[in-house]
C-alpha cells in the first residue's frame, strides 16, 4: 500500500510543504511526515466534471497526495475532446468521460483510488455528496455549479450565535475556464460568498432578437440562430431539436448556409454552426491546468492547512500577457442559500395558520401576507388565488407534520415586509426548529 | 482547514447516522425567486394564470390573454411559461399556444418581445413579461416582425389587418393559413 518508498521522488516536494512548518500556514496546521499519508487515507474528494477541467483536476489532485476520489460528469467522449481532455485516446470515443478519466489517472498514479459516476449530478441522492470533505468544480455551466451550491449548503447549519457549525461546512473549490480566461475560488459556505451570493458577476448570454434573425440577419451567427430557433420548430412541428445529434446539427447547418447565401452574408460553417447552438467558446488546454492547478492547490490548503486559502476569487486572464488578480468577495449576509436565515422555536402543535400569524408579529421578520414553501412543496401561497385555493386545505395541519416530522429544517417564506414605515417585498430564509425532540421521538413511535 | 483528527474519529463511528435529515429535496434559488415573482403577480384584468401541474410546479405555467381592446378583442390567446433553473439569469422561455395572426407572434408560437431575449435583466420579473405581452396585443409593432405577411398588411392596410384578425380568431384562412377559432 505504502507506496513512499516505491516513488519518493513523486512525493518530495509535495512532503517539504507538508512535513515543515512556515509563516504563511492556516491556525492549527500540524506539520508531519505523516500528513500526506493521512490526508490520503482520510480525506474525501469529489471531482464535478471530468472534462478539460476535470482531467486536469484528476491528475493534480492525484499527484497531490489525495487517494480517495469520486468523479462524476454525465457525458461520453467526443473526438473534439481529444485536443486537451489529455486522458482520452481516439479509441475512447463514445465511452463515459468520468470512467475512462478514472481508469486513466489510476493506472499512472499507483495508491490512488478514484470511483467514477456516469450520470447527471442530479441522479444522485443528495447524501452521496455529504460524504465527501471537499467538492471541486470543473464545469461549464451557471445551473451545474448553482445545483452543486445549493447542495453543499444545504448541509450547513448554524448554531444558536448564527456561526456555521465547522462539521456541517462543505467546502468548494470552483474553477472555470473560456478561452485564454478562467477563475478558481473557495466556497466556505457560511465564511466566504457561496455561489449564490455573487451569481450576478456572470455577464448575460449574448442573445440576438427573434425579429432581427427574422428580418435582417447581417451576421453569420443570426443565419444559424435563425435555422436553429425558428426554421427547425416551423419544419419540425413538435419534435425538439437536440443539439448532440449530428444529424440535427448538419440540418440547422445547411439551412444556415441557405439562409446565408440568400442575404449575401459569408462565413457559415459547420464548426460555426456548433458554436453558436451549442454556445461552445474554444477551450485552452493551458488555461486549463492553470486553473486547475490553483484548485488543486486550494484543495490540498483547505483539507491539510499548509498555507493559507485563497481568499476568495482568482481572476486569470491570458488573452494580452498574463494578468492575474485576487478579489476578496463579500458575502450576501441575507442570501436564501447559504445565510443563517431567522431562528424560530415553534411546538410541534403549530398550525400552519398559526406560523403564518407569528411571522407578523416576529420582530425580526414582520414579514405580512406570507406564502410558505419547504423543499419545494408550497405550503401555503396567498396568491394567486388559483394557488390559494390549491393550498388552503393546509392551513389548520400541523407544520411540524406538513414539514414531514424533522426535529428541525430551513423554510422560505415570500410577503411584504415592513421596516420604519416602508413595505418592501421581501423572501426570507428561516431556520425552524421544534421544541421538544424527546417528546417527538415518542409521538413518533407511537 | 479541515480537522483531519475529527475525520478520523467520525471514521471510526458508526457513519450511518442520518442526523434526523428528511429526505432532502432540492429548490433551487431560482425557484424561490420565482415563488416570490408569483405570490406577487398583479395581474391585469385580461389575464389569468393556471398550473397545469399543481401546486408544487411552479416552474411550467401558462398565462391566458383575453384582450380587451385592440385587433385582437375578444379572442383568448394562452402563453406556456418554462422558466429554467437559472432563472433570474436567464428569462424564462414562451411560446403563444394559441396560433395568432400577429406581426409580432410568428405561427409557431415565437413571440418577439425584447424582454423575453436581449434585454431581459435579473431586476425584471414574471410580471413585467406578462405586461409586456398584454402590449403586444394592445400595440402590435410592425416594425420589429416575425410574421412578416401579417407585418406588411399592418403597416400598409389598417383596415385589412382588422379584418384578417377577426377572420382568424374566428377560426378561418388568411391567405393559406388556418387558424383554429379562439374567440
Amino acid at each position: 500500500m505504502e507506496d513512499s518508498s516505491a516513488e519518493p521522488e513523486r512525493w518530495r516536494d509535495l512532503d517539504m510543504l507538508l512535513a515543515r512548518p512556515g509563516n504563511i500556514v492556516s491556525a492549527g496546521f500540524d506539520p508531519s511526515p505523516q500528513l500526506r499519508r493521512e490526508i490520503g487515507e482520510f480525506a474525501r474528494v469529489l471531482v464535478v466534471g471530468a472534462g478539460g477541467l476535470g482531467c486536469e483536476l484528476l491528475k493534480d489532485l492525484a499527484l497531490s497526495g489525495f487517494r480517495n476520489i469520486d468523479v462524476i460528469d454525465m457525458d461520453t467522449i467526443e473526438v473534439s475532446n481529444l485536443n486537451r481532455q489529455f486522458l482520452f485516446r481516439l479509441r475512447d470515443v463514445g465511452k463515459s468521460k468520468a470512467e475512462v478519466a478514472a481508469k486513466r489517472v489510476m493506472e499512472r498514479v499507483s495508491g490512488v483510488n478514484i470511483t467514477p459516476h456516469f450520470c447527471r449530478i442530479e441522479d444522485m441522492e443528495i447524501e452521496f455528496y455529504n460524504d465527501f470533505n471537499i467538492i471541486v468544480l470543473g464545469l461549464d455551466s451557471i445551473e451545474a455549479r448553482s445545483y452543486i451550491n445549493s447542495v453543499a449548503c444545504s448541509f450547513l447549519e448554524y448554531d444558536s450565535e448564527d456561526n456555521p457549525i465547522p462539521e456541517t461546512v462543505k467546502p468548494m473549490v470552483d474553477g472555470g475556464t473560456e478561452g485564454f480566461k478562467g477563475h478558481a475560488r473557495v466556497i466556505l459556505p457560511g465564511t466566504t460568498p457561496c455561489f449564490e451570493c455573487n451569481i450576478w458577476l456572470f455577464p448575460p448570454q449574448v442573445k440576438f432578437p427573434l425579429c432581427t434573425l427574422a428580418e435582417t440577419p447581417r451576421t453569420p451567427a443570426h443565419c444559424i440562430e435563425y435555422a436553429h430557433l425558428i426554421k427547425w420548430d416551423e419544419v419540425h412541428s413538435g419534435k425538439t431539436f437536440d443539439p448532440d445529434d449530428p444529424e440535427h446539427m448538419q440540418w440547422v447547418y445547411l439551412e444556415a448556409v441557405k439562409r446565408a447565401e440568400l442575404f449575401g452574408i459569408t462565413g457559415v460553417t459547420y464548426s460555426l454552426t456548433q458554436g453558436v447552438v451549442k454556445n461552445i467558446i474554444p477551450a485552452i488546454a493551458s488555461t486549463n491546468a492553470i486553473i486547475s492547478a490553483a484548485c488543486a492547490l486550494e484543495a490540498l490548503k483547505i483539507v491539510s492547512g499548509c498555507s493559507k486559502s485563497l481568499s476568495n476569487y482568482m481572476m486569470y486572464n491570458g488573452v494580452k500577457g498574463t494578468h492575474i488578480k485576487v478579489t476578496d468577495f463579500v458575502r450576501e449576509k441575507d442570501c436564501i442559500v447559504c445565510g443563517p436565515g431567522t431562528l424560530i422555536e415553534l411546538d410541534i402543535s403549530v398550525t400552519l395558520s398559526q406560523f403564518i400569524e407569528t411571522l407578523g408579529q416576529h420582530p425580526k421578520l414582520l414579514i405580512l401576507k406570507p406564502s410558505v414553501t419547504h423543499r419545494g412543496n408550497n405550503l401555503y401561497m396567498q396568491s394567486p388565488p388559483i394557488l390559494e385555493q390549491m393550498t388552503r386545505l393546509n392551513l389548520p395541519l400541523p407544520l411540524y407534520e406538513l414539514m414531514g416530522k424533522v426535529p428541525r429544517d430551513a423554510l422560505h417564506v415570500s410577503g411584504t415586509a415592513e421596516s420604519s414605515g416602508k413595505k418592501t417585498s421581501s423572501l426570507m430564509k428561516l431556520r425552524v426548529v421544534f421544541r421538544g425532540p424527546a417528546e417527538i421521538d415518542t409521538a413518533a413511535s407511537i | 482547514m479541515i480537522n483531519l483528527f475529527k475525520i478520523k474519529d467520525k471514521k471510526n463511528q458508526d457513519a450511518g447516522n442520518a442526523n434526523g435529515r428528511p429526505p432532502l429535496k432540492k429548490q433551487s434559488a431560482g425557484e424561490l425567486r420565482l415563488h416570490k415573482d408569483i405570490t406577487e403577480l398583479n395581474l391585469p384584468s385580461t389575464t389569468t394564470i393556471s398550473f397545469p401541474n399543481g401546486k408544487d410546479d411552479l416552474m411550467n405555467f401558462e398565462i391566458s390573454i383575453r384582450p380587451d381592446e385592440g385587433y385582437h378583442m375578444g379572442g383568448t390567446f394562452i402563453f406556456t411559461f418554462q422558466v429554467p433553473p437559472s432563472y433570474p439569469h436567464e428569462p424564462p422561455k414562451v411560446k403563444c399556444k394559441t396560433k395568432v395572426y400577429h406581426p409580432n407572434i410568428d405561427l409557431e408560437g415565437n413571440v418577439c418581445l425584447n424582454i423575453l431575449r436581449e434585454d431581459w435583466k435579473p431586476v425584471l420579473n414574471i410580471n413585467t413579461i406578462i405586461y409586456g405581452l398584454s402590449h403586444l396585443f394592445t400595440q402590435p409593432n410592425h416594425e420589429d416582425p416575425l410574421n412578416h405577411d401579417a407585418a406588411t398588411v399592418l403597416r400598409d392596410n389598417p383596415r385589412l389587418f382588422e379584418t384578417n384578425a377577426r377572420r382568424a380568431m374566428s377560426g378561418g384562412y388568411v391567405g393559406q393559413v388556418y387558424f383554429p377559432r379562439c374567440i
